[in-house]
Formats: C-alpha cells, structure tokens, sequence
C-alpha cells in the first residue's frame, strides 16, 4: 500500500523525515561471506535497502567467443527483485537495470586488476531484495566486498554513496522519498587508494557551484562507507581465525 | 578491414598528441568537430532533424500519439526516448534487440530532455490519469564515428523544437483532430557536452578513434541558465574531483556555443 508523501522532507532545524542530520549517512550494516556456493559474496543494509552480492570466478568464459586474449571479463548483473518495491517489478530487466548494470560495472573495472586473468570471466550478480533510494551506490558497495572475499586481487575497495539537493538543502544518502520529492540525486562511486571517482551519475537541476559541493560530500561519504566496508572484511577474518583456534 | 598495427600505431600516436595538447586532426583539446543540422527532414513525422557531428551523423524523429500516464505523474504526458544503434552505420553495430550501449545512450538523452524540464508535459494532458499524449523521440544513428551522446542529444533538441503538435479538441473524452499544428511547447534547452579522459587530460568531442584510446569519458548537460541537469560518467577509468569540476565548467561554456546553433534568435 502506498505511504502518503510528508509534506515536507526537512524541517526548519535541518533534521530530515528520518531523524537524520543533512550531512549524515543512513544506518549501514555490512557482512563479508553470506553465501555458501559463491567464490565471494557480501550483504548491505543501508537504510531500508538490502542488497546481496555474489562473484563467481576468475573461470572459464562463456560462451568462448567473449573471453579476452589479455585479460578477464567483468561481468556484473544489477537485479531488482520483484518483491522489492511498491509494485511489483516484473523480474525481466528493464532498461534501467541494464544501464545500471553497465555503470556498475565502469565503476568496479578500475578496481580489480583483469589482466591477471586472461581469457576468463569474473560474474559479479547483485540481487536487490528491498530497494529504498540509492541501491546503485549500496549495490557497488557491496560488489566490490564480495570481489574482494572471493580473493580477486584488487587496487583497492570501491564505495559509493549518493549525495544531492532536496527542499534547497545539500544533502547526504538520500532516500527514495527524497530522491522523487527532491530537486537532485548524485550518485558516486570513489576509490580512495587511487583517490579517484569511478561512477558519477546526475540527475535533477544543480548550479556548477552546488554540483562541485554535492561532489565532494558524496565523496565524504563513501570516506565514510570505506571505513565500514573494511572492518566488514576484517570481520569475517576475525571469525575464521576464531574458529580455526577453538 | 584495417590491419591492426596501424591501429596500433595510431592509437599510440593519439595518445601522444594529447598529451602534449594537441590532436591528430588538428583540433584544438577542447573543439568540437565542424556541426551541420537540419531540420524538418522527414514529412511523416512530427518532428525531424539531422545532426552531423565531423563523421557521426544522426537522424531524429519525433512521433505524438495518444497514451496511459505513469501512475505517479497522473496529470503529465509522457517522454519516451529510445535509440536505434542500425547496422548499416558501423561495422560492430547488429541488429537485433537494443544493447546496453544502446540503452545507455537513450537514457542519458532522456535524462537531459527530462530533468531539464524541456517540453511542458503538463500540456499534454488529456484526462488526468487516463489519456495524455506520448511524446515518441527516436534516435537513428546513421553513421557512427564517436560521441554518439552529444550529436544525439543535439539532434533530440532540434527535433523537438522541429515537433509540430496537431490541434484538438476533446469531446465526451474522445480527442478529435481539428486541422491545422501548433508548435510543440518547449521551455528549456539542454545540451550534453562530452569528454574523454586520454592520457590524464581531458579532451571534448572525442572521435571514435579517440574514443577508442580514452581510459574514461564523462557527459554533462547543462539548461539554458547553465544549471546542470544530467551527468553520466562511462568507460573504465577513473576522474579526479579537479578534473570533474573542470568539465562542467567547459561543459557550461561549450553548451551555450552549441545552442546556438539549435536555437535561434
């Protein structure tokens, strides 16, 4: 059943519908090794949205004719679930989820070093089971945790976050509410051992000096997520150690 | 068929060039190609325009017919933008259903035609939540030798500015076609403008040679008060926040140099 949009999205103390700060991130829960038959896999809560990811490989490439003489092909699938918004989402992909699988793709690329693995394929499939606003940025998140759990060797993690403009205000990690009522969403992909962007998208209407500041709050934010990722992977670490002394 | 050497060869040679500012057909790091456009090519279609960029040459088409509204948008007409990568315009384009590059360049057309505000859409509404027109924009690239974005895009534009709506008139529910057209109504002008990242530097309306050396490209529309309303970064490299901000502010440039040529007076 469809809730009533609130007829304002911030109130006059800069506190937003969900209690949260302008500048602040939502709840994030993050697990590195969920799933038994991947290579690799991780789990994000951030917020309402809750976000599987599972990478399969480096393996043989099929069908043959798309490996690559020097180097490995990324594959990534974007999927929403049809359960995991208002109305049901037919599970065919939709244009959308075929864009943003290409993005998310572009965004992870840069991290993972492909030419160790010519002539293979690394499937990466994300599985959104509830979508709340910003599912691209929780999905590149969580990849890029489960490419790393499935040993692929990497230059770095990639964290995502959006970041935008909603009622007049600059603020961070939107929500879907906020992204519809909103006057601009920005979602970014950053890495920060090369400190460099690997997904930018826009949408919305932002002067050139709003935009350069949308940029780099999105880009303290997935500071921010970069720090949780690692202890996610570390996490896991700690508990096979664990086990392995018991 | 080219022997891959001499691509080699070339690619090796662009990258250079670029690097130390210039480019292999002369062009300065931030010139677009040489832009010819018409309109009104196709009678049979509401609107029509043909862009070439340099080599890539673009045809766009625009069709109004009567629709369903989106659920959430009840009271508006509906934007639809779809692209047609033929293959009689490149050898590595084939038939068949759209690819994702296909989908992603539809998307980022849309995106600037739509967050822009570009065509009043609440005038097309016929009866809130039942009947409203649906504006059909069809991208038909004819020839492709890179920046497939800004040429669509541009052709997009000058399309819709070309779209000529019939006159009605709306009796018992039922649209009647009076004679006579009426421009579509159009209150923004967006533009996309493109970058490729070679060599670290960023360079604008890359060619498809150069696109096929670039590590990353970027697109930024800016409206017509120079507002930003659509970025889409692509390819597998990376952008430093510097040189993000440096785009968009030759973007902004470069758009109000190319609207110029879409809109007159």
């Amino acid at each position: 059943m469809s809730q009533k949009k609130p007829e304002k999205l911030i109130d006059k103390n800069d506190v937003r519908n969900d209690g949260r700060g302008l500048n602040e991130l939502r709840p994030l829960k993050i697990e590195v090794g969920v799933l038994g038959n991947a290579d690799g896999s991780a789990y994000i809560e951030q917020g309402k949205n809750k976000i599987l990811a599972a990478v399969y490989g480096p393996k043989e490439a099929h069908p043959k004719h798309l490996a690559i003489p020097d180097r490995a092909l990324l594959r990534c699938r974007y999927h929403m679930a049809p359960f995991s918004v208002e109305e049901r989402k037919s599970p065919a992909p939709s244009r959308r989820e075929i864009e943003l699988s290409k993005v998310i793709r572009e965004a992870l690329e840069p991290a993972v070093f492909v030419e160790y693995y010519p002539q293979t394929s690394i499937d990466t499939f994300i599985e959104v089971l509830q979508a709340d606003g910003g599912t691209r940025c929780a999905a590149i998140t969580v990849a890029s945790l489960a490419l790393a759990d499935a040993g692929i060797p990497m230059r770095g993690l990639v964290a995502a976050c959006a970041a935008g403009k909603v009622e007049g205000r600059l603020v961070l990690d939107l929500t879907d509410t906020e992204d519809k009522g909103g006057e601009a969403d920005l979602p970014l992909a950053w890495m920060p051992n090369l400190n460099a962007i690997t997904l930018l998208q826009m949408d919305g209407s932002l002067t050139i000096d709003e935009f350069e500041k949308v940029v780099n709050m999105a880009v303290e934010g997935c500071k921010q997520i970069y720090g949780l990722q690692k202890e996610a992977l570390k996490a896991k670490y700690v508990a096979v150690k664990e086990e392995v002394e018991e | 068929m080219k022997s891959q050497t001499m691509v080699r060869v070339k690619q090796k040679q662009i990258a250079q060039l670029v690097s130390i500012g210039k480019r292999l057909d002369g062009r300065e790091l931030t010139d677009y190609r040489e832009i010819q456009l018409e309109v009104g090519v196709v009678g049979r279609a509401e609107g029509s325009a043909r862009v070439r960029l340099g080599k890539t040459e673009v045809m766009v088409g625009t069709k109004i017919e009567l629709g369903e509204p989106f659920p959430d948008v009840p009271d508006q007409g509906v934007l639809t933008v779809n692209t047609e990568l033929v293959p009689l315009a490149s050898p590595t384009f084939e038939p068949g259903p759209p690819n994702e590059d296909s989908i992603e360049l539809a998307r980022v057309v849309d995106r600037g035609v739509r967050e822009s505000k570009a065509i009043a859409l609440e005038e097309l509404c016929v009866e809130p939540g039942k009947k409203v027109f649906v504006v059909f924009v069809d991208v038909y690239v004819l020839n492709h030798d890179g920046n497939l974005i800004d040429a669509s895009a541009l052709a997009a534009l000058a399309a819709l500015l070309n779209t000529k709506m019939f006159n009605y008139e709306v009796k018992e529910g039922e649209v009647e076609v009076k004679p006579g057209y009426t421009p579509l109504s159009m209150r923004n002008y967006p533009i996309a403008v493109t970058f490729a990242k070679i060599n670290d530097k960023l360079i604008v309306d890359p060619w498809l040679e150069e696109e096929q050396v670039m590590d990353a490209r970027i697109t930024i529309t800016t409206d017509k008060d120079g507002k930003i309303c659509a970025v889409q970064k692509g390819g597998y490299g990376c952008f430093t926040t510097q040189q993000i901000s440096e785009a968009a502010k030759m973007a902004k440039q470069k758009a109000g140099e190319l609207r110029k040529l879409v809109v007159k007076g």
